[in-house]
């Protein structure tokens, strides 16, 4: 492999964007470490403020308060063009009148390189993406796919110590975006460069990263790794947001969560007692069973529908109290049951995390 | 009924007072017309970059403000088009006076006392008035084409914001360069009725000898080839504009309903 | 991200204040009490509107010039509509040169137009004739109803002439009920831009008037070369008030069938 400099960390201590005279915040005191290498992945609806904060990174956009560290230096001073970043725009921003090459030689050129360089460099690049044989195709010519492997080249060519990447496989259709994936997986493992990466895809955000930050209205809910949010989510948006769950509400009290006609066993937390809280268990921890019945970690429901899914089944059911759940089995592991049974379901402790409500 | 008249312009030019291309000769080299000529070319130079030097970041804010602001950009533009061509030179008779308000500024702001009417420069600011709708147009109309995240991606590759622009955006929207300023050019040639009621008499335009050529001494002659002259300056610059965009787009009146 | 430096607003401003004052700036000036071009007047009355539509010489100006406009209205939008559909809908040889003649009246300097057309008309006899008015300006409108209209029928969906046959429409109803309707807008505009190119036409008109028969234009014309006289600001506004109620009617009848 050429001579990559590894990846550089970044480091946002309380960063803030508002915009004009809006009343919140875009991104509102954010703080967050990417280690040097790492593959992250901002994760949120859309308006949560990941894109914002992204570009904020870059020197795309004003920063209203905070600090941003990119490797050791503070850049808040640094302009855009000289923060050597890569970034992948979500449409692209291919220059229309330049051709692949001319586009991917573009940052190379800024940076005064020996054109002799310039050609070895942009011609390996190119070849990476595996776009070698269409390094003289104006932008318009190459299929979007295409485009965005150009945009891909043109953000990594100079070697960046970070790449920022804003939804940049949005625009295509699921077959060419998994694709894709691979291939932004391949070139991170293969370049060791930082990545930041923008999407509000939960499949794509738990495909690539390492980590993944849960942006939800202008805040980070959660950073962790796809099985940390999966199993061990901090609020109910993260539980929500990432997957099905199944929550039950109640009042703290002396190690049981009770209310809503429940009271079960709560798992170890450092909420204090008389707070509200909710009981989150994912659908494929729960178990279900025929004979009605509720206890320290069950609780009765109705069967309202089952829906076959490929290689599971998800029972859809409804708790006592009125609340919408779903069971996820495995089709070697199917219960007896069919809509309008009455039924138990149970979990393991280990398996229910509690969150404030 | 355009070509017939066009035709006999061409043949006056040729026959009278007798047949031969002596008309075309003494326009080349009696020395009356060769300074109009000059004079007019100059101005034509003056006025074009004067509207694209004041067109082009006015087009520019019309693509970066919100749409409300975007229709009131857009209606002063069109304004010039339905209001009398008249009645704003008349205007500018009165503006430009000795002692008018543009005077009365320009001291205020310590420019002393500057003769505009009967001026090449009160000519210059009334003509570029009337052309800065057909430079904002076609000017706008490239730049609303352009992507908005290119220089973004332009700073995000290391390119200082100088270089963005004209490595980027400047490339992107040449072909409305082009077309404004083609058209201005070929617009400001054969303007009579500004320079002639503005300008001094002394500082006269082509437009306003072919007038008193016809007019006054009713010389069909001189006229037609002064004409023509004229008229094959203007086509081949409008041939320039041809290679970079239809004619209609040219004339910024094509696509007026898509728009908005 | 409509952030826009002071500098470009500060161009923006200059360039908006540029086009727009001219326009305005002879309505203020219509109501002055004194015998002068004075900015702002010191005194204010009525009297130069008293004294415009009491002059016969500005009422027959102003009459002529409305029904002429009238009346190259209705022949340019026939014959510029007529045209448009044979542009586009027909394929015939020479399509491509005969819209760059119809087109040419635009781009040719008017001046050169205008000295071509004296010419002729001298010849034939309808110097300072309504005829020679008439056809005259009608040249000069009639490519700008080609503008709008071929573009409103470039954008027409043929599939609908289709679904009208299909239904059992003949060629005449489907044109009537179908055609003509949705493309009405583009002939709409296209007849508002003829009456404002006649009514405000002044070169070819200079050349072509007599005394006995002027347009408001050309009276205006000779009103600012000759004469200290206010009611030229009175003809100013009037001109730009009817010119302006014209163009805002499309608008606001668009504006009706929107609704309904």
């Amino acid at each position: 492999m050429p001579d990559h400099s590894p990846g550089a960390g970044v480091r946002v201590r309380d960063l803030t964007k508002r915009f004009g005279s809006a009343a919140r915040p875009a991104v509102d005191a954010v703080s967050l470490d990417v280690r040097p290498g790492e593959f992250m992945t901002f994760l949120g609806p859309s308006g949560s403020g990941k894109t914002t904060t992204l570009n904020m990174i870059a020197g795309l956009e004003g920063v209203t308060g905070g600090e941003i560290r990119i490797g050791d230096r503070d850049v808040a001073a640094l302009p855009a063009h000289r923060r050597d970043l890569g970034v992948v725009f979500q449409q692209y921003a291919l220059f229309p009148h330049m051709t692949a090459a001319q586009n991917v030689a573009f940052p190379l050129r800024r940076r005064k390189l020996p054109k002799a360089e310039i050609a070895e460099r942009v011609a390996r690049t190119l070849d990476l993406v595996r776009l070698g044989d269409h390094a003289d195709r104006l932008p318009r010519k190459l299929s979007g796919g295409q485009q965005q492997r150009v945009a891909l080249a043109r953000a990594i060519v100079f070697d960046p110590r970070v790449l920022l990447m804003d939804e940049p496989l949005g625009a295509l259709d699921k077959k060419l975006r998994e694709q894709l994936q691979i291939e932004i997986a391949r070139l991170h493992r293969e370049l060791g460069v930082t990545v930041i990466f923008v999407t509000h895809d939960q499949e794509e955000a738990l495909a690539l990263s390492d980590r993944i930050a849960v942006f939800n209205e202008g805040r980070i809910e959660q950073v962790g790794t796809a099985s940390d949010l999966y199993e061990r989510p901090a609020t109910r948006f993260v539980a929500a947001f990432l997957g099905d769950s199944n929550a039950f509400e109640g009042t703290l009290s002396g190690g049981r969560l009770a209310g809503d006609g429940l009271d079960l066993r709560a798992p170890a937390t450092d909420l204090p007692d008389g707070s509200r809280a909710a009981l989150i268990v994912r659908p494929e921890r729960l178990r279900l069973s025929g004979a009605p019945g509720s206890g320290d970690n069950a609780v009765s429901a109705d069967v309202t529908d089952i829906v076959y899914q490929g290689a599971f089944r998800k029972v859809l059911i409804r708790f006592g109290n009125g609340g919408a759940g779903c069971v996820r089995e495995a089709i070697g592991a199917l219960s007896d049951i069919a809509p309008g049974d009455r039924v138990t379901v149970h979990w393991s402790p280990d398996h229910a995390v509690l969150v404030p409500a | 009924m355009f070509v017939v008249p066009m035709a006999r312009l061409a043949w006056l030019s040729v026959t009278t007072p007798e047949t031969g291309l002596a008309n075309y000769r003494d326009v080349l080299t009696d020395g009356v017309s060769l300074t109009v000529i000059w004079r007019t070319l100059r101005m034509m130079l003056v006025v074009t970059a004067v509207c694209l030097l004041f067109a082009y970041p006015y087009a520019y804010v019309m693509t970066v403000v919100p749409p409300r602001t975007r229709a009131v950009l857009t209606t002063i533009v069109l304004l010039p088009f339905w209001t009398s061509l008249m009645a704003r030179t008349f205007a500018w008779v009165v503006l430009l006076q000795k002692g008018g308000p543009v005077n009365d500024a320009l001291a205020a702001l310590g420019l002393g006392d500057v003769r505009l009417a009967g001026s090449a420069t009160g000519v210059t600011i009334a003509m570029a008035q009337v052309m800065l709708p057909f430079m904002v147009l076609p000017l706008y109309s490239s730049m609303r084409d352009v992507d908005r995240a290119l220089v973004p991606a332009a700073l995000s590759l290391g390119a200082r914001p100088a270089v963005a622009f004209l490595r980027v955006y400047l490339p992107l929207t040449l072909p409305g360069v082009a077309a404004g300023t083609t058209l201005v050019a070929v617009l400001s040639l054969g303007f009579y009725v500004t320079p002639a009621l503005l300008g001094s008499p002394k500082e006269s335009m082509i437009a306003q000898l072919i007038a008193v050529k016809v007019q006054d001494v009713l010389d069909f002659g001189a006229g037609g080839a002064l004409s023509l002259t004229l008229l094959v300056v203007a086509l081949a610059l409008l041939g320039l504009v041809a290679r970079f965009v239809r004619p209609g787009a040219a004339l910024g009146m094509s696509d007026e309903g898509d728009r908005r | 991200m409509s952030r826009v430096s002071w500098p470009l607003r500060a161009v923006t401003a200059l360039v908006a204040v540029w086009l727009v004052v001219p326009t305005l700036i002879v309505i203020p000036l219509s109501f002055t009490d004194r015998a002068s071009f004075a900015f702002p007047p010191k005194g204010w009355s009525l009297r130069y509107y008293e004294r415009f539509f009491t002059d016969s010489g500005w009422l027959i100006a102003l009459f002529n010039s409305a029904q002429l406009a009238l009346i190259v209205t209705v022949v340019a939008t026939a014959l510029g509509s007529a045209a448009s559909f044979a542009l586009v809908r027909s394929r015939f040889r020479g399509a491509g040169a005969l819209n760059g003649l119809l087109m040419a009246p635009i781009v040719v300097p008017t001046i050169i137009v205008a000295i071509a057309v004296y010419a002729t008309f001298l010849r034939w006899g309808l110097v300072g004739t309504a005829a020679g008015f008439v056809l005259a300006h009608t040249v000069l409108a009639t490519p700008y109803v080609i503008v709008t209209v071929t573009s409103a029928l470039r954008t027409f969906d043929r599939r609908l002439e289709r679904a009208a046959a299909s239904l059992g429409a003949t060629p005449w109803a489907t044109l009537r009920h179908v055609t003509l309707p949705l493309i009405l807008p583009g002939v709409a505009s296209g007849a508002v831009f003829a009456f404002v190119t006649s009514f405000d036409e002044v070169v070819v008109s200079l050349f072509i008037q007599s005394p006995e028969l002027q347009t408001l234009p050309v009276r205006m014309f000779s009103g600012v070369t000759n004469e200290v006289d206010p009611t030229i600001a009175a003809a100013s506004t009037v001109v730009v008030a009817i010119t302006t109620a014209l163009i805002l009617l499309p608008q606001l009848l668009r504006r009706n069938t929107d609704h309904a």
